[in-house]
């Protein structure tokens, strides 16, 4: 049993120590925005915040971030509407949009340690992030977008 | 994949009629079959839109959303015709019904197939609103227009949503009336071609769109698969859970009894949660009895496809002119080449899962899914009722690039389900398991062989290709017969059939039967063409070498658009000429011709993207620099051409364009997998290593202006890029690559060769 807080709340699951945080947000917490791509961290989807930081949560013990703050798509913005969202629907970013929830996570806590990234940042911060769709050009050019909306405030 | 196996059948609009019901609700527009025998009903689409009393449109779309923004294209094509308020459409994609007739997604069909329909569709309802309208108004028909979900004469207008709320519309149209309609001139569209935006984006930018993995129930349970070493010829002998037991959650593990032979030696762990059932089948000790594919390697899979190649007898005749072996006979220069494609894995991001139930005596499998027509009949096999009680209930997908054509996975499921007693189960694949077994593009070898007499005229031209066939294993309907009357998969072949003037030419189509039973091949994003173009352009460069030509002129003299390459109508007009049009500007945006700093090339490929008679035109212009000293090549930049037709939704068709140029980037340079033992080595993203954002180069992309119906567009800029770039590391370094996908340590053998 683990007592973190999800997106502003304080939740408790009951998955085992070991258990993904991926699966215990998805099926216990019912936010299904956090997909499952690789199990090994290595494709981004499952990409979510704690304590601010992106974190691949298929492979995050639940009981690892006890305490934590974490911060999933569903809660960037109460509206859906955080400057990198906006920007992505701007630049028409997603294809299939499996991968998206776990992008913009990702882009969000780029944003934040250096809000006005350049190529090579993007490209750092960027390529753990799988997009298979390659929507790659798009998703370079949404985050320029929402640098220059201000998303680092 | 291709159409004409059955399109120009059951696709032909002249065939149907139209018919206006009005319900409670609205009224229901709906093309429909005429009353026809059994096997045309099967395949018969019904397609439909609606308008409510509000004047809301709502448009039923059949095609799977996965990233090519369908619903949007195809609602544009009904809006602009029926003269709707674009901001009163909304799109509903359906699940599994009779009603809707054959349900597939892939072959980049859907746009194109579903153009003269919903044109004439909307049409019709247009004018069908008009007569209504005009009565309402107190004028003649002739006086009115429709514009923007209103009927209007002069200054009176009255909207789409009080027409249908009066009642008084024309409730059918025949088919010789439905002829008569006038589709509107091309300068009066005022949505196909305009910029917009796509519908499905706002959901997939704030975690609210549903995919197949986020279908959940009340009383859910969960399984993982345990999957046999082999794909085809396993059976259970033993299952050992005791291992399983110690894992909290988990229920029990079951061998799956599958009637249709779809998940033949497949085993479930059940679980109260995913990573219980996930932890339950690593525990799992299953014994198997396999067949002789388990000692399968790729080298194995190759060795078959050449010996197969090798006999002129094996393999099926899709083009054979006469004088082929008389012109190579008389030839006075010769040039045989042999190209050959790994496998490689369809790699969505979503791993194939699926939701099955009983309920209410009806069986539903919530999945993501790309041709339910197809898998329907493996479920009702499966479960052992009849296909009119199982739906398939439609979620986003994750991805599909003809993964989701293979419904293997729902049969899963549904088995899954039943032998629980139909409770919900919900069956997931881990990565690997999904990459496993996948249906991954067949290994490939070909051999191209062309003919020259004087001048290096090309007099001839032979082109074989052996892999294993989708359409064989999964849906031999599908297959036409070659000229020596045997049948074969038109997927696995297009793109040997080009559109160059190459005097007598033959191709031949081998089936790889080895792969066929070794594993189950899949139609990854535009299937043969990965395989067919990267030889048929890779040797249209090595034969300009040959002879002294540039491969720009080479290739626009035998673009000639004489005989059979002067294409014909409706969406194949103007032939080879429209691809040496596309040709031509893509060596003009590139700049060819112009030098190049050391060690970087500039090269050209052009293919017809799907098949023939649905011919999207593309060529590219790779721009790779490579490193000598490690056979690095990269790609700084990528300028592509298309001429599709009418662009229905330009930033829908862009995004397609560029998603595919890097698909074929990445299948060209970063992925590529073998089997080993008879499985797929690499199953995860620790080895298998699709295009980041960093490999990312410059990506340039025009569309030819054209009135010319669209064709598709989700596959034909793969294929084009993978020859386009070893024809540029030819030019940069000399070094020729014939293996696909290309390696540094092949650039630098053919350096040092």
């Amino acid at each position: 049993m683990t007592t973190f807080r999800l997106n502003g709340r304080e939740v408790t699951v009951h998955a085992p120590d070991d258990s993904p945080l991926l699966w215990a947000i998805r099926e216990e917490l019912g936010l299904t925005g956090t997909k499952f791509g690789c199990g090994i961290g290595q494709c981004g989807a499952c990409t979510v915040h704690v304590g601010g930081q992106a974190v691949r949560s298929c492979i995050t013990p639940a009981a690892a971030i006890a305490g934590q703050e974490v911060t999933t798509i569903e809660g960037l913005d109460p509206h859906g509407a955080h400057p990198l969202q906006t920007a992505w629907i701007e630049a028409q970013a997603p294809q299939c949009g499996y991968c998206q929830s776990g992008q913009i996570m990702q882009a969000a806590a780029l944003l934040k340690a250096t809000p006005h990234p350049t190529d090579a940042d993007i490209d750092a911060a960027m390529n753990g992030n799988l997009c298979r769709c390659m929507a790659y050009i798009r998703i370079r050019r949404a985050i320029k977008l929402a640098a220059g909306h201000g998303a680092h405030a | 994949m291709s159409a004409h196996a059955f399109v120009p059948e059951t696709f032909a609009p002249s065939r149907r009629g139209f018919l206006i019901t009005l319900t409670a609700a609205g009224a229901v527009f709906s093309l429909n079959a005429p009353p026809a025998d059994a096997a045309d009903a099967a395949f018969a689409p019904t397609i439909w839109y609606g308008i409510d009393r509000d004047g809301i449109v709502t448009v039923h779309v059949i095609r799977a959303e996965m990233g090519q923004h369908v619903g949007t294209a195809i609602a544009r094509i009904v809006a602009d015709e029926l003269e709707a308020d674009w901001s009163k459409v909304r799109i509903d994609h359906v699940d599994s019904d009779p009603k809707w007739g054959l349900m597939v997604t892939g072959g980049s069909w859907s746009v194109w197939q579903s153009y003269p329909l919903y044109s004439q569709a909307g049409a019709a309802g247009r004018m069908a609103l008009i007569d209504a309208g005009a009565k309402m108004l107190g004028v003649a028909p002739s006086a009115c227009v429709g514009r923007n979900g209103a009927v209007h004469a002069g200054k009176k207008a009255v909207t789409y949503g009080q027409i249908v709320a009066k009642g008084g519309l024309k409730a059918s149209y025949s088919k010789e009336e439905l002829d008569k309609l006038p589709l509107k001139p091309v300068a009066e569209r005022r949505i196909i071609g305009k910029p917009g935006a796509a519908r499905d984006i706002p959901e997939k930018t704030n975690g609210q769109g549903k995919y197949g993995l986020d279908a959940r129930v009340p009383g859910m349970i969960y399984a993982r698969p345990k999957l046999p070493p082999v794909r085809n010829g396993a059976k259970v002998a033993g299952i050992d859970d005791s291992a399983a037991k110690a894992v909290p959650g988990f229920i029990k593990a079951v061998a799956l009894d599958d009637p249709s032979g779809t998940v033949p030696g497949w085993v479930v762990a059940y679980g109260e949660t995913f990573v219980a059932a996930d932890r339950a089948a690593e525990a799992l000790k299953v014994t198997w009895t396999t067949d002789d594919t388990a000692k399968v390697s790729e080298a194995d899979l190759q060795k078959r496809a050449a010996d197969l190649i090798a006999d002129p007898t094996q393999g099926a005749l899709v083009v054979a002119d006469p004088g082929v072996d008389a012109a190579f006979a008389a030839a006075k220069t010769r040039l045989e080449r042999t190209y050959t494609t790994a496998t490689a894995v369809h790699f969505q991001m979503e791993p194939v899962n699926a939701l099955a139930f009983e309920k209410d005596g009806l069986f539903e499998i919530h999945t993501g899914n790309q041709w339910q027509s197809l898998v329907l009949p493996w479920l009702a096999k499966a479960l052992g009722r009849d296909e009119k009680t199982i739906v398939m209930r439609t979620y986003l997908l994750g991805g599909g690039f003809g993964r989701r054509l293979n419904g293997d996975y729902a049969v899963g499921a549904a088995l899954a389900s039943k032998a629980v007693g139909g409770k919900p189960v919900k069956l997931v694949f881990t990565r690997a398991d999904d990459v496993r077994f996948d249906s991954p593009r067949s290994p490939s070898v070909q051999v191209v062989k062309m003919a020259f007499g004087e001048g290096g005229r090309v007099t001839a031209m032979d082109h074989a290709a052996a892999a294993g066939w989708p359409t064989q294993v999964m849906a031999p309907f599908f297959m036409p017969k070659g000229q020596n009357g045997v049948a074969y998969d038109p997927f696995a072949i297009s793109g040997a059939d080009h559109w160059y003037e190459v005097g007598a030419q033959r191709v031949r189509a081998v089936s790889n039967d080895l792969a066929n039973r070794t594993f189950r091949p899949g139609w990854l994003r535009s299937v043969g063409p990965g395989w067919t173009n990267w030889a048929v352009e890779s040797f249209m460069d090595e034969a300009a070498h040959e002879v002294g030509a540039d491969p720009l002129a080479f290739r626009l003299r035998l673009l000639t658009g004489a005989g059979r390459n002067a294409g014909s109508g409706p969406t194949a007009v103007g032939g080879a000429k429209r691809q040496a049009a596309v040709l031509k500007r893509v060596a003009e945006k590139a700049g060819w011709g112009q030098p190049l700093p050391k060690n970087t090339g500039l090269g050209l490929a052009t293919t017809f993207g799907q098949e023939r008679d649905m011919p999207t035109w593309v060529a590219c212009a790779a721009r790779v620099r490579v490193d000598p000293a490690s056979g690095l090549a990269k790609v700084e930049k990528l300028t592509l051409v298309a001429d599709c037709g009418t662009v229905v939704h330009p930033d829908g068709a862009l995004a397609q364009m560029e998603g595919a140029a890097l698909w074929g980037m990445s299948l060209a340079l970063f992925e590529g997998t073998a089997f080993e033992n008879g499985q797929v080595r690499d199953t995860n993203l620790d080895s298998y290593t699709p295009l980041r954002m960093g490999d990312t180069p410059d990506v340039e992309v025009e569309f030819i202006a054209s009135d010319q119906p669209p064709v598709g567009l989700g596959e034909p800029a793969t294929t084009v890029v993978g020859p386009a770039i070893g024809n540029a590391i030819f030019r940069a370094v000399g070094a020729r690559v014939r293996d696909l996908p290309i390696r540094p340590e092949a650039v630098k053998a053919a350096i040092k060769a």
